[in-house]
C-alpha cells in the first residue's frame, strides 16, 4: 500500500452486547504500514474495537453492530462480505499463545492446505517463510515435526505470528500478544512487529503503555466504550492534549 | 499519596532549595561587592560546592525516577525540566562567585564610584530567578513570559553600565583596570538573566509541551 493510505476508516462505529453499549461513535482511521496502538483501562472497549476490524465479535450470538468500518474502502459490515476472505487478510493473535495441538509444521501449514495448496515443496516454502518471518526458523528448523505445545511461550507465539502470516495478510491485530511473555521474549516479539510493519499494518491492544510508547506510531487511548484521544504516539506520551489520557498514562487514574 | 508523588514533590523541593541558594548566592555577591565586604565574598566561594552538591543530587534522582518509574506526561516533563534547570541554577551560582572573587578583587582599591546600575541588575536578576521558579512549582501562569520580558531590561542596564564606564575610562586610563572589572560583574549578571530565562522556557515546555526556546515571538500565553 502507498505510504499515509488508510487501511481502515471506522466511522460512527458502535458495538452492543445486548443493550450494553461496549464500543460507542468510534471515528478512527488506521494508516497502512504503521503500528496503531489501543490502550485503556480494564473495560474501555479496545478489545471490543480490535475484534470488530476482522468481525471476531461476530461469534459472540449478542453482539451487534452500527456504523461502517472500512477496510480498503469497501464495509466489512456490509451482507456481501465474504468474513472467512476477510479474516485471512486480517489475521488476529491472542494474548495466549494457542497452536493448534499439532507439529510445529503443521500448525503454519494448515492455512495454506485448506485454502487449496497441494505441493509439499510449495508448503515447505510457506512454512519456512512464515517462520522466517516471524523470527523463529532458527530455533524450530531442526524440530519442524516435534508438537508445536513443545515450544516456549514466546515461540509459541511467534509460531502463532507464523500461522498467521502464512495466510499472507495485509493487517494483523494483536490482543495484549506478550502480557502472558517474560521481557526478552516481550522484546522479541515487538522487534518482531517493528520488522513485520514495513509489509503489514498491526493494530495492537496492550495494557503495557511502555510498550505502546516504544513500538506504534500512533496511539488511541479509549474510555469507558468513547475513543479519548488519538494522536503521534510520541505526542499522546509526551503532551497529550486530553486530561483523561493525561490521567490514565501517569498512572493516576480515576 | 503515591510513591511517585511523593518523589516528584521532594524533586521539586529540592530544586526549589538550589534556587533559594543560588538566591542568596546571588544577592551575596553583589552585596559583598556594593557594600565593599570582601568577608561575604569568601562565603559566597566557600558556599559554592553546596550548590554543585546538590545539583549532581538532584541529576542523580531524576535519572532514578526516569529507570525506576518510566515517566509519561507531564512528570516526564517534570523531570526533564528539573534536570536542565539545575544545569542553569548551578551555572548561575558560578557566576555569583565570579562577581565574588570580582568584589575581592576591587575592594582592595579605591571606589571608583557609587554602584547604581549594578545594584539594579541584581535586583531584577534575583526576582527572575524567584519567578522563575515560582512558576516550576505553581505551573502554567503569565510568570515564565514576565521572567523572559525582563531579561531585555537587564540587557539595557548591561549596556548602559558598559557606556558610562566607557565614558570614565576615556576621561583617565588609569583608571581602566577597575572599569573593566565593573563591566565583568554586569556581564555577569547579564549572563545570570540569560540562565533565568533558560529556566523560564523550560518551565513554558513543562507547562505546555512547548518548545519556544530560540524562537523570538514569545505568543499564545
Amino acid at each position: 500500500m502507498v505510504d499515509g493510505e488508510k487501511i481502515f476508516e471506522i466511522r460512527d462505529f458502535c458495538v452492543y452486547y445486548g443493550d450494553f453499549k461496549a464500543v460507542s461513535n468510534i471515528n478512527l482511521d488506521i494508516e497502512a504500514n504503521k503500528i496503531t496502538a489501543i490502550i485503556g483501562p480494564s473495560g474501555c472497549g479496545k478489545s471490543t474495537l480490535l475484534r470488530a476490524l476482522n468481525r471476531m465479535n461476530d461469534l459472540i450470538i449478542i453482539s451487534r453492530t452500527e456504523g461502517k468500518i472500512l477496510f480498503k474502502g469497501v464495509d466489512i459490515y456490509d451482507k456481501n462480505t465474504d468474513v472467512i476472505e476477510l479474516r485471512k487478510k486480517v489475521g488476529m493473535v491472542f494474548q495466549k499463545p494457542n497452536p493448534f495441538p499439532s507439529s510445529v509444521y503443521e500448525n503454519v501449514a494448515y492455512g495454506p492446505r485448506i485454502r487449496g495448496v497441494k505441493k509439499k515443496s510449495k508448503l515447505d516454502e510457506i512454512v519456512e517463510n512464515a517462520l522466517i518471518r516471524a523470527d523463529l526458523w532458527k530455533e524450530v528448523s531442526d524440530k519442524l515435526h516435534e508438537s508445536g505445545l513443545s515450544l516456549s511461550g514466546g515461540q509459541m507465539q511467534r509460531l502463532c505470528i507464523a500461522r498467521s502470516l502464512a495466510q499472507e495478510p495485509e493487517v494483523l491485530l494483536f490482543d495484549e500478544p506478550t502480557s502472558a511473555l517474560d521481557p526478552i521474549s516481550t522484546s522479541n516479539i515487538e522487534n518482531l512487529l517493528q520488522e513485520l510493519q514495513k509489509a503489514i499494518t498491526i493494530v495492537i491492544v496492550t495494557h503495557n503503555m511502555q510498550q505502546a510508547a516504544r513500538i506504534s506510531d500512533y496511539t488511541a487511548f479509549m474510555y469507558l466504550g468513547e475513543l479519548i484521544e488519538f494522536g503521534d504516539t510520541d505526542t499522546i506520551f509526551v503532551n497529550p492534549l486530553n486530561k483523561l489520557t493525561e490521567e490514565y498514562i501517569t498512572g493516576r487514574f480515576g | 499519596m503515591a510513591i511517585f508523588d511523593e518523589e516528584l514533590n521532594a524533586l521539586r523541593e529540592n530544586v526549589l532549595k538550589l534556587g533559594s541558594m543560588v538566591e542568596d548566592a546571588i544577592r551575596d555577591s553583589v552585596r559583598s561587592l556594593v557594600e565593599r565586604d570582601s568577608d561575604l565574598a569568601k562565603e559566597v566561594i566557600k558556599r559554592d560546592h553546596l550548590i554543585n552538591a546538590l545539583e549532581v543530587k538532584i541529576d542523580e534522582e531524576c535519572v532514578r525516577l526516569i529507570a525506576i518509574r518510566q515517566p509519561m506526561a507531564r512528570d516526564l516533563r517534570l523531570i526533564t525540566t528539573a534536570m536542565k534547570i539545575t544545569t542553569d541554577l548551578e551555572r548561575m551560582g558560578d557566576l555569583a562567585v565570579n562577581i565574588a572573587e570580582r568584589a575581592i578583587e576591587l575592594n582592595e582599591e579605591p571606589l571608583l564610584k557609587p554602584f547604581v546600575n549594578i545594584p539594579k541588575m541584581a535586583d531584577i536578576t534575583q526576582g527572575m530567578v524567584r519567578d522563575a521558579l515560582d512558576a516550576f512549582v505553581t505551573g502554567c501562569s503569565v510568570l515564565p513570559y514576565e521572567v523572559i520580558k525582563k531579561d531585555d531590561e537587564v540587557d539595557d542596564l548591561t549596556v548602559r553600565n558598559f557606556e558610562e564606564l566607557l565614558a570614565l575610562m576615556i576621561q583617565d586610563p588609569k583608571i581602566i583596570p577597575l572599569a573593566v572589572k565593573r563591566t565583568y560583574v554586569a556581564k555577569y549578571l547579564e549572563r545570570i538573566a540569560d540562565h533565568a530565562t533558560n529556566i523560564a522556557e523550560m518551565i513554558i515546555y513543562m507547562c505546555k509541551g512547548k518548545m519556544i526556546r530560540h524562537t523570538s515571538i514569545i505568543e499564545d500565553k
